[in-house]
């Protein structure tokens, strides 16, 4: 009898304290919730690490090129820094891939270009890419949540293909715009990557939209655009508008004006699902709007330097970035 | 165990991106794949492929069976060929780009250089193993050193010889897939993107790559026969 009721009071004592942690835990987090949201509205206050985000696990993921992977590591860094387990894929070969990936769950999000999400996944012709980049978002969006899945709000700075030239050819043809090629694109070599071929917002608009024959397409690893254009082995080269290489060395590289729209211009937006999102708690969308919007047009231009001319990682360039910025303590 | 059984389900998809067009989502309307393009591919991975051979069989041939013949230079034959087999083909077309540039013939350049090990290597080995009596007899026949090579060493190591022909082949066949990076197109481009063919298309090129492979393998066994003199033959039955 007596042993019992002390069996009964220790219980009572062990229940007691569970309650209380509970307690005390479930109002560190609300507290937690109410300072970060609060540094939320600052613009580039430091991440909090939110204890409760341990227990999520995310797999970020990026297509296989330096911009890329500079996002998905800024991304994957920061949420690091906000509390979650997270894993990173940075290699991910096409859009097609990726989107697949995050349909099965073996990535739970990655960055893709607004444009490409509507040209590759909804089958917009380019022309139909709104410019704004909020409503293409929207529309991007729309598309996204009928199949359980989400997108968060766009990047500040758009990145998008262009045709791009030395300095001597543009002098030498008088070319500023896309439409100045023509009458003179059959003298003219064009490279750009193996994909560009076929791609309506690559070779096949200059060819059905501008109605440019070029004197011949050769397709090479992404990686060389630039050298072939050096080497004098390419008249033109398919570059990317947040090429670091446009502003280091604006006396040797300009990009004609796609007066067309053939290439439309993509901001960022992070694709997840649904799930995830729920999943993973307010602080996982919270914390990628956060860190994207020091991302202008110049800073990813000296992102891609640091990667692709200084030859840095792409680890190190986002670890930089968050901390110039602010929103990782140094 | 679906995701085990996910590639037999894909498969009947390839089969059909090789037989019909299909509808791309990038393409602005224009249909990928079918026949005519799986075709126009295949062949350009055959001619680079022979090009590439080709100057391997010219470069290390002779001088594989001319060393073996000398019975000189093993270590450098072996080194050359372990070193040339552990050299990534990747970073060897993007070398032979950086140093000549992009197209057909850089291409056929960095093929070539994988195909020389095997050939050379079996060749030395192949007329190092040939039974020296036979080799003293020619020579008392008074055959010359050249004659000795052509008609009497060369048709004894054939197996060997083609041994490393044949390998030679596969890995450039194979490799020839990487191509698009460097502006050729071959069957490479189904793999590499994705983007326009789908996940059909990236099957079907490696079944298509696969399939050339050992379409060559097989004619090469078949020459291998024609060339193996019927003294050698192995009697069955």
């Amino acid at each position: 009898m007596r042993t019992d009721q002390t069996r009964v009071r220790v219980l009572l004592a062990a229940l007691a304290a569970l309650a209380l942690t509970l307690g005390v835990a479930a109002c560190g987090s609300s507290d937690d919730s109410t300072t970060s949201g609060s540094t939320d509205s600052g613009e580039a206050g430091a991440i909090e690490s939110n204890p409760d985000n341990g227990k999520v696990t995310l797999t970020i993921g990026s297509k296989n090129f330096p911009e890329q992977e500079i996002l998905g590591e800024i991304y994957a860094q920061a949420l690091t820094a906000a509390g979650y387990k997270v894993k990173s894929a940075l290699n991910l070969g096409s859009e097609t891939v990726a989107l697949k990936a995050v349909k099965s769950g073996q990535i739970s999000g990655y960055p893709e270009y607004a444009s490409t999400a509507l040209t590759s996944f909804f089958g917009l012709e380019p022309e139909e890419v709104p410019a704004d980049a909020t409503e293409a978002w929207e529309k991007a969006n729309e598309e996204f949540e009928k199949e359980g899945l989400e997108a968060f709000e766009p990047t500040p700075f758009a990145s998008a293909n262009a045709v791009g030239t030395t300095k001597a050819t543009a002098d030498k043809y008088e070319l500023e715009t896309v439409s100045d090629l023509e009458g003179v694109s059959e003298e003219l070599s064009l490279y750009g990557s193996p994909e560009c071929r076929q791609r309506i917002d690559c070779l096949a608009g200059l060819e059905e939209l501008y109605g440019l024959k070029f004197k011949s397409f050769t397709p090479v690893d992404i990686g060389l655009r630039y050298t072939v254009l050096e080497k004098g082995q390419a008249d033109l080269s398919i570059l990317f508008t947040t090429d670091p290489q446009l502003s280091a060395e604006a006396d040797k590289f300009v990009i004609l004006e796609d007066d067309k729209k053939v290439f439309p211009a993509g901001n960022v937006i992070f694709v997840t699902t649904q799930k995830v999102a729920e999943e993973a708690g307010p602080d996982y969308e919270k914390t990628i709007l956060q860190v994207q919007e020091g991302l202008d047009l110049k800073v990813v231009q000296e992102l891609d330097a640091r990667v692709e001319l200084e030859k840095e990682t792409p680890k190190q360039a986002a670890a930089a970035y968050l901390e110039s910025a602010g929103y990782v303590g140094s | 165990m679906s995701a085990a059984l996910l590639p037999l389900a894909s498969f009947g998809g390839a089969i059909e991106f090789i037989f019909s067009e299909q509808t791309s989502n990038v393409t602005g309307g224009k249909k990928v794949g079918g026949f005519e393009q799986a075709m126009e591919l295949a062949l350009k991975q055959l001619e680079v492929t022979a090009l590439a051979l080709a100057l391997a069989l010219i470069v290390a041939l002779p001088l594989g069976l001319y060393l073996g013949h000398r019975g000189k230079g093993e270590g450098v034959v072996i080194g050359f060929g372990n070193a040339g087999r552990a050299l990534p083909e990747l970073a060897l077309i993007a070398l032979v780009a950086a140093l000549i540039g992009i197209g057909l013939v850089p291409v056929t350049l960095a093929l070539a250089v994988l195909g020389i090990p095997p050939i050379l290597t079996n060749a030395y080995v192949g007329v190092r193993q040939v039974d020296p009596a036979a080799v003293d007899a020619a020579r008392g026949m008074g055959m010359s050193e050249a004659e000795i090579i052509r008609k009497v060493e060369l048709p004894l190591s054939i197996s060997t010889v083609m041994g490393g022909i044949r390998s030679a082949t596969i890995a450039i066949v194979a490799t020839a897939t990487i191509a698009p990076l460097a502006g050729v197109v071959t069957l490479g481009d189904f793999i590499i993107n994705a983007s326009i063919y789908g996940e059909d298309g990236r099957l079907a090129g490696a079944i298509l790559v696969a399939l050339l492979a050992l379409s060559l393998e097989g004619l090469l066994a078949l020459l291998q026969r024609r060339l193996t003199s019927d003294g050698l033959k192995v009697k069955t039955a």
